[in-house]
C-alpha cells in the first residue's frame, strides 16, 4: 500500500542525504547500500521482480564491496 | 500524491542528491558515491515512467493473463511495460562497471599522490 | 567560494527543471511497441517470462552491446591497476600490505564460506537456467555466482583464482552468444532469429522458449566469471609484491 511506499521512500532520501554529509566515508558507502536496497524494494512494488533482483544483488551487494576494496587500498599510508 | 509520482519524485530528488555529492566535494571517493547514487536515481526514474497503476508484472504464469483461451495472446492491459524494466536491467550491469574504472583510476591516483583531495591533481590542468 | 556559489545556483535550476519535469507525470496506456512486444511476445516465443525474451530476443543486440561494455570495463580496470616495473607504491606500501596480510579471516568466515560456496553456485545457476520462467536470468545469476566467488577469496586472502579456467569460460561464453546469433542468421534470416531455428515447445515448461535459455546460460557463465575477476583484479593488489 502506499504508506509503506512513502516510508521507503522517505528512508532512502534521508541515507541518501546522510550519506552526502556524514563525516565518515565508511559510514557513507554502507548507506549507499541501503539507498540500493530500498531502490530494489521499489523495483519490487512497480512489478519489476527481475530489476528488483538485479538490483539487490549487484547495486546493493557489489557495488558496495567495490568501493569498500576501493576504500581498504586508499586508507592513508601515512 | 499517486503512487506513479511518488516514484517519479523520489528518483528525481536522488538525482539532485547525487549530482549535489558530485559536484560540491573535494574527496575523491566521494565523487564516486554521488556518481552512484546519480545512478541508481536514473534506474528508478526509467523503470517508474514504465509503471501503470493497477497491473501486475510482465510474467505470464497462468492462463487468467491471456486474452481469450484459445490463442496465445497476451491481455496488454493486465501487465505493466517490460522495455523500461529491459533498459534499466542492461544499465544496472553497465553501472557496476563504469563505477568500478572509476574507483580504479581513484586508486592510481592515490598511489602517485598520496591523497584524495581534488585540489591536489593540479599537475593535469594547463 | 565564487565557483560554490555558481554551482549552488545551477543546482537549483536543475531542481525547478525537474520540478516541472514531475508535474508532467508518466504514461497511463503501454506506448505501440510495447503493447506489440506484450501482446505477440508469448506465442512469438513461449517464453513465460516477457523482460527476458525483450531482453534477449527482440533486444538481443543491446544485450550483445552491454556484455561488451562490461568486458571493455573489466579490461580498463585489470589495465589501470597493472603492476609497474617503476611502482612507487610496492615499496612505499608494503609494510602496511604486510601487516594486513599476516591476519588470516576469522574460523566463522572461514567454515561459512566453505559451507556456502556449494549451495550459493546452485542457487545462481539455477537462477539464469530458469530465465525464462520465473523473474531472474543471467545477470542476476552471474551476481550471484559472483557473489561466491568473492566468499571463496574473503574466506582465503592466499588463494589464486584459476584465471586461466576464468578467462577460458569468459571468452568462450561471449563467443557462444555470438556463434548462437549467426546460426539464426544462417537458418532463420536474421541475427539472433528465434522461431525459425530451434522448435519452441509449449511455455511454461524448463525446455521452451527456443534460444533463449542457450544464450541466457551463456550470458550468465559469462557475467559471472567476468564480475569474479573484476573483484579478484581490484583485490589482489592488496597481497602486496608476492600476490
Amino acid at each position: 500500500m502506499i504508506l509503506t511506499d512513502a516510508l521507503v521512500c522517505i528512508v532512502m532520501i534521508a541515507a541518501a542525504i546522510v550519506a552526502v554529509t556524514i563525516r565518515s566515508i565508511l559510514s557513507a558507502i554502507i548507506l549507499v547500500g541501503v539507498v540500493s536496497l530500498m531502490v530494489a524494494y521499489l523495483f519490487l512494488r512497480m512489478g519489476a521482480p527481475d530489476v528488483a533482483m538485479t538490483e539487490a544483488a549487484i547495486g546493493a551487494a557489489l557495488s558496495t564491496v567495490i568501493f569498500l576494496i576501493a576504500l581498504a587500498r586508499t586508507r592513508g599510508k601515512a | 500524491m499517486t503512487q506513479g509520482t511518488l516514484y517519479l519524485a523520489s528518483a528525481l530528488v536522488l538525482i539532485l542528491v547525487g549530482l549535489a555529492c558530485a559536484l560540491l566535494k573535494r574527496n575523491l571517493l566521494r565523487m564516486v558515491l554521488g556518481f552512484a547514487i546519480m545512478d541508481t536515481g536514473v534506474h528508478l526514474l526509467i523503470a517508474s515512467v514504465g509503471f501503470i497503476p493497477g497491473r501486475t508484472a510482465p510474467i505470464i504464469d497462468d492462463p487468467s493473463m491471456l486474452a481469450d483461451a484459445g490463442t496465445l495472446a497476451v491481455a496488454a492491459e493486465r501487465v505493466v511495460d517490460p522495455v523500461p524494466q529491459a533498459l534499466v536491467l542492461t544499465a544496472i550491469v553497465i553501472g557496476v562497471g563504469v563505477t568500478a574504472l572509476m574507483l580504479a583510476y581513484v586508486v592510481r591516483l592515490f598511489a602517485r599522490e598520496g591523497t584524495l583531495d581534488v585540489g591536489a591533481f593540479r599537475r593535469l590542468k594547463w | 567560494m565564487m565557483g560554490r556559489a555558481v554551482t549552488v545556483v545551477l543546482l537549483l535550476c536543475v531542481a525547478g527543471l525537474f520540478w516541472y519535469l514531475a508535474s508532467a507525470g508518466t504514461p497511463a496506456e503501454l506506448g505501440s511497441v510495447s503493447r506489440r512486444y506484450v501482446e505477440r511476445g508469448l506465442e512469438e516465443n513461449r517464453g513465460s517470462n516477457l523482460v527476458t525474451s525483450v531482453v534477449v530476443n527482440y533486444r538481443g543486440l543491446d544485450t550483445l552491446g552491454e556484455v561488451t561494455v562490461l568486458f571493455l570495463s573489466v579490461t580498463g580496470v585489470a589495465f589501470v591497476l597493472r603492476r609497474r616495473r617503476d611502482d612507487e607504491d610496492a615499496t612505499k606500501g608494503s609494510a602496511a600490505d604486510a601487516a594486513r596480510r599476516s591476519v588470516p579471516a576469522s574460523e566463522l568466515v572461514q567454515t561459512g564460506a566453505r559451507l556456502l560456496l556449494g549451495p550459493m553456485i546452485l542457487f545462481g545457476a539455477y537462477i539464469f537456467v530458469h530465465g525464462h520462467l520465473t523473474p531472474g536470468g543471467g545477470f542476476q545469476g552471474g551476481a550471484v555466482v559472483a557473489s561466491a566467488v568473492l566468499l571463496l577469496l574473503l574466506a582465503d586472502r592466499k588463494r589464486a583464482l584459476p584465471h586461466g579456467l576464468m578467462s577460458w569460460l569468459e571468452s568462450l561464453s561471449g563467443f557462444g552468444f555470438v556463434v548462437v546469433g549467426l546460426v539464426g542468421l544462417g537458418v532463420a534470416g536474421s541475427f539472433l532469429a528465434n522461431r525459425g531455428v530451434v522448435p519452441l515447445g509449449t511455455w511454461n515448461r524448463l525446455f521452451s522458449a527456443g534460444l533463449i535459455p542457450v544464450i541466457y546460460v551463456l550470458v550468465g557463465l559469462k557475467v559471472g566469471s567476468e564480475l569474479a575477476a573484476l573483484l579478484d583484479v581490484m583485490m589482489r593488489g592488496e597481497k602486496g609484491g608476492a600476490g
